[in-house]
């Protein structure tokens, strides 16, 4: 077991399999951060109910967050150990004639994701724990869209959202389709997957930034 | 063609290097590139100066001995081939060509460009074979059915020369590429079955203690290799890894 902790390979499978489970939340995160520009009602109940449901808040919280901590912690780790592998460096290396950027630079569009989580926990996760587990505030249904609808009143922090997107973008392009390669699914089925997953890797942030950018403008009209 | 040469020199595996400056004339486009390594060294030997040291042997892209990270590429800016087989058509006059060894904390240096490479035999001599009886008794191959797909991709890996170009290539040095090569040849083949979980482990272990960096799906071995050994290699690995950890 201890060999198997310190092995690339299974170290790279739980950087994919983290990674994984996290585009599953993304998925689920923008599935109702997108009702919150149709309908008030529908965002606020479905945020009602991932905000008291014990389930969610006992459980698969935690899970989530084990999971975000795991996977950046692990992304440092890797990181190093690459560095090191490479103690001289090349006076002149053209990365770009055989790698993307997206794939050469997980850690810096990793990174600013990291800063957004941290921007998007000050936001709205502390609040919303202090609220809940420290004042034990009564619940209101309805204070969910208000509540969101208020801090895209900025331009400057609608605008650093927008921003963090694009590098998430960035970091699921190559990411979620690597993913598929770590758990050792490359053959002619994975070609179909890997089309989805980079699909899925504009389509969700490029939605988060719909979001972002129609919760702004509905506040300054 | 007239060239400008920045090549590293060092002296032996303990001292510091650095890129010395070089112009060669008079190149040829039909040159290969160590042809064209060899005119400086004779320009330098004719003038009492060391000549640079560089690694080669059958100059016809099949014995894996040439390196040279080119211009920030091993084997230089052209697709499938070594260094001995690129040629001087490839650059123009009055170019400026950086010439290094392959990096790698696991690839140390020799002398100026030549680097031990033996962690691969290491990694190879860890489980990069199949235990057969050959002491008179010797079963054929072909006694065996292999599928065909499968009897092509093990000879699509067996092509592997060993050369390092994937890990040179490699942003974090990973030689995930060459060992995933080795362990596929065998793990799809009947008769590579037997020692197919001790092999795997081994492999990777060896992989791992030599210092290479960890694989991140850049892709760029599989572009720079010269026998365009493919990424399938590494998932297959990656599975037979697994497999064989389950099992232990």
């Amino acid at each position: 077991m201890g060999g198997l902790i310190k092995s690339s390979i299974a170290r790279k499978v739980a950087m994919a399999l983290s990674g994984l489970f996290l585009v599953f939340f993304l998925l689920q995160h923008f599935t109702i951060n997108f009702t919150s520009i149709f309908s008030a009602d529908v965002f606020n109940e479905l945020s009602h109910f991932m905000g008291t449901n014990p389930v969610v808040q006992f459980a698969l919280q935690p899970v989530l967050i084990f999971g975000v901590v795991f996977h950046f912690v692990m992304g440092f780790v890797l990181e190093i150990k690459n560095r090191n592998a490479r103690a001289v460096k090349y006076a002149k290396y053209s990365g770009g004639a055989n790698a993307s950027w997206m794939s050469r630079n997980m850690i810096y569009s990793g990174l600013v994701t990291l800063a957004f989580l941290g921007l998007h926990f000050y936001d709205f996760w502390i609040p919303e724990m202090i609220h809940k587990y420290v004042e034990f505030a009564p619940e209101d249904p309805t204070r969910y869209y208000p509540e969101l609808l208020h801090k895209f009143v900025s331009p400057v922090r609608t605008g650093l959202y927008v921003v963090s997107f694009v590098f998430l973008a960035l970091h699921l392009w190559h990411g979620f389709a690597s993913s598929f390669q770590s758990v050792g699914f490359n053959n002619k089925y994975s070609v179909a997957a890997t089309k989805f997953a980079k699909a899925f890797a504009i389509v969700i942030p490029l939605g988060f930034i719909i979001v972002a950018l129609v919760l702004h403008l509905n506040h300054n009209h | 063609m007239n060239l400008t040469l920045k090549i590293w020199r060092q002296k032996d595996a303990t001292s510091q290097g650095k890129i010395v400056d070089y112009q060669v004339k008079g190149i040829e486009g039909d040159m290969s590139f160590l042809e064209m390594l060899d005119v400086l060294n004779e320009e330098l030997i004719s003038k009492g100066e060391e000549p640079v040291v560089f690694d080669h042997d059958c100059r016809e892209g099949i014995c894996g001995a040439c390196s040279l990270q080119i211009n920030g590429e091993p084997h230089g800016p052209d697709r499938l081939v070594t260094t001995c087989q690129l040629h001087m058509r490839k650059f123009n006059d009055g170019d400026t060509i950086y010439i290094e060894p392959f990096r790698a904390k696991a690839f140390p240096v020799v002398k100026d460009l030549m680097v031990d490479r033996s962690a691969f035999d290491r990694i190879q001599h860890a489980g990069g074979y199949i235990s057969v009886n050959t002491s008179g008794n010797t079963i054929d191959a072909n006694a065996i059915p292999v599928n065909k797909d499968d009897a092509d991709d093990a000879f699509a890996a067996a092509t592997c020369i060993g050369c390092g170009a994937c890990v040179a290539a490699c942003k974090n040095a990973s030689a995930m590429l060459f060992t995933s090569a080795k362990v596929s040849q065998f793990a799809l083949l009947p008769q590579g079955q037997v020692e197919a979980t001790d092999r795997v482990l081994a492999m990777v272990n060896q992989m791992d203690e030599e210092g290479f960096g960890n694989c991140t799906n850049t892709g760029a071995c599989e572009i720079e290799c010269p026998k365009g050994i493919s990424l399938e290699n590494i998932a297959r690995m990656n599975r037979e890894y697994l497999k064989a950890s389950m099992k232990g």
